[in-house]
């Protein structure tokens, strides 16, 4: 066996960035639990941060803290804001989570989770939504959420019919007829809210996206879809690795590259959806911290999508944080945040490190 | 040891068929070079044996078994393939290119053991490419690149190898050593060879059989003395009188511009 010094240090390095990107998984982990409990203790009813956490701990089980707080405030933070915290945690790993595996997948840096459809499908079917009479809500969900995941899926499964050529499924292909349909979709969508009437405001801020609605049972609705397909996808990151490569060196390698694009697809888009249809088209996060992702972490999918998850789940709380405390009691758009906050971050770590990242 | 085999196979790309009716045989421990010239379907020979793309008649054998019905992770344990200099992501470091060679060896839950670095560091040294090991790709030359990806090849631990072009970007330095190397293993584990090659010197020095193919068929194949003739050369490549016999080893050389000076009788 070799003793070259070279060669060991080549796997020594490899292990040493393994390392430290597990340090960096176990940190994140921590940050997130840290900025959950800080964001559920900040709002316009003042609860100190002991408080919140003594909270939440007693709401654990095996734990038990007698109460030393009203009701109320109890109230404020289980069924208002964490809720509204965790939906705000999902939706920001899912759409990171589906923008990494977008890019990875179609090996191109723009890519984002609404690349193919999902989002102008969503906003079609959550404005035909709005413009239904209000009799027509099914109580517990509403039909706007439903409307608009069933837009979601219908959009890119009409797509994925346009790409596919024989048996085979060519990402530009792909790629251009989801930008046709999103354009299509987008007209009839702009068509639609120019002639909602005094509906107009009510669509426009779900379309660039609010958490104000959060509740528990659309967590439970949610959640599944999020942790089942990021599991997937997470399962398949060292395929995803050999698919930077290119299609036919992935098949030389034994990947089977039909079967793993649909799959992925299929994964990435059902979270995109499911996190889509309860808060609107929230931009930027898909697009922007995966590649924040690579930046710091590199390009290896077995890290860059746990690393996603975590990283989407922290910003998009810290986002939703910002937009409900700086101009309260008024609420900012989450899009409007996730951009201006965002944007000059990761423009910031674009000038720091200048290599090649794609 | 596997064989792998065409019969009577026409590849084509939309309606433009590229070979017709071919039939082919490359033996274990036999390193076979499909020689032609540009266009003539080389690359296309190799892709259809390692199933990227599919005959549109005809069958294709690897060990016996038709190739259509061999699942990719199992075809991918037989058969390794060295593409023509390839584009290949920039973020990604040599020993991780040369790392995915294992990637049919692994199942879906498991992650490269010390055992698969272990073989990566083996091969990068074989190949000596271990200096390049924590380069990034897009800073090393199109030759670096080349040997990586024979490194790859060999970290695939197949019984089959293809090799489309393997020495374009070499110095003729490292041509010799990259091809010392696959012959040598060819020979001693008893590998399936098959490379397609520009340079029809290093052909007949290196294979034991060559196939020249030409406008869709195999014009002729044999050992590099009954391919490499001034006749096949003059009717596929349309260079006249230049093959003469190399003065050490007997083999056919080609050499251009000097048919002046050519003895009569060849």
């Amino acid at each position: 066996m070799s003793s070259n010094p070279a060669a060991v240090e080549a796997s020594g390095t490899y292990l040493s960035g393994r390392r430290m990107r597990i340090y960096s998984l176990l940190g994140l982990c921590a940050a997130l639990i840290v900025v959950a409990a800080v964001a559920t203790s900040i709002g316009s009813v003042k609860i100190p941060l002991l408080t919140t956490f003594r909270i939440l701990l007693d709401k654990l089980p095996f734990v038990d803290i007698s109460p030393t707080w009203p009701s109320t405030i109890a109230t404020i933070v289980l069924e208002i804001r964490l809720p509204r915290v965790i939906l705000a945690g999902l939706v920001g790993a899912a759409l990171a989570t589906a923008g990494a595996t977008y890019q990875g997948l179609f090996r191109n840096p723009l890519a984002d989770p609404y690349l193919i459809g999902v989002a102008q499908g969503a906003s079609l079917g959550a404005v035909v939504g709005f413009l239904l009479p209000t009799a027509w809500n099914i109580s517990g969900i509403g039909i706007i959420p439903l409307l608009a995941f069933i837009g979601a899926l219908l959009a890119t499964v009409i797509v994925y019919a346009l790409a596919r050529v024989g048996k085979t499924l060519p990402v530009t292909t792909l790629i251009l007829s989801g930008v046709a349909l999103s354009a299509l979709l987008g007209s009839i969508v702009s068509y639609l809210i120019i002639s909602s009437g005094e509906k107009m405001h009510g669509i426009i801020f779900w379309l660039m996206g609010s958490f104000s609605m959060s509740q528990w049972s659309e967590i439970k609705i949610v959640l599944p879809y999020v942790a089942v397909g990021t599991a997937v996808i997470i399962i398949f990151a060292r395929l995803l690795n050999v698919m930077q490569l290119d299609e036919e060196q992935a098949q030389q390698l034994g990947v089977n590259v039909e079967r793993l694009k649909l799959i992925l697809l299929a994964a990435a888009t059902l979270i995109t959806a499911a996190a889509v249809s309860f808060v609107g088209t929230i931009g930027f996060v898909g697009i922007i911290i995966p590649h924040a992702v690579r930046l710091i972490w590199g390009a290896d999918h077995r890290f860059l999508l746990p690393l996603s998850v975590l990283t989407g789940a922290i910003f998009m709380i810290l986002a939703d944080l910002v937009s409900r405390t700086v101009l309260s009691p008024t609420e900012i758009p989450i899009g409007v945040i996730t951009a201006i906050c965002g944007a000059p971050f990761f423009l910031y770590l674009l000038r720091r490190r200048k290599k090649a990242i794609f | 040891m596997i064989e792998l085999e065409m019969r009577n196979v026409t590849l084509g790309y939309d309606h433009h068929p590229v070979l017709e009716d071919i039939s082919l045989k490359a033996s274990p421990g036999e390193m076979v070079g499909l020689i032609g010239p540009n266009g003539s379907g080389k690359s296309t020979v190799i892709k259809a044996l390692s199933h990227v793309i599919n005959p549109r008649s005809g069958k294709i054998l690897v060990d016996g078994r038709n190739i259509a019905r061999i699942p990719r992770r199992e075809l991918a344990c037989l058969v390794g393939v060295v593409p023509q200099l390839p584009l290949l992501p920039s973020t990604v470091t040599a020993f991780e290119i040369v790392l995915m060679g294992r990637n049919p060896h692994l199942g879906l839950f498991q992650s490269e053991s010390y055992r698969d670095w272990a073989i990566a560091r083996q091969a990068m040294e074989q190949t000596g490419t271990e200096p390049l090991a924590n380069r990034r790709v897009n800073e090393l030359s199109g030759g670096e690149i080349q040997c990586l990806l024979i490194a790859r090849v060999l970290v695939q631990e197949t019984q089959a190898i293809l090799l489309d072009e393997p020495t374009a970007n070499l110095d003729i330095g490292r041509q010799v050593e990259v091809l010392d190397l696959i012959k040598n293993l060819c020979r001693e584990n008893k590998l399936t060879v098959l490379a397609a090659l520009h340079d029809l010197n290093l052909a007949a020095q290196y294979c034991d059989r060559l196939l020249l193919i030409n406008e869709g068929h195999i014009h002729v194949q044999g050992t590099p003395a009954e391919v490499i003739t001034d006749k096949n050369i003059k009717q596929v490549y349309g260079a006249e009188n230049c093959v003469y016999t190399h003065p050490v080893n007997g083999l056919p050389t080609v050499l251009l511009g000097a048919h002046r000076n050519k003895p009569t009788g060849r």
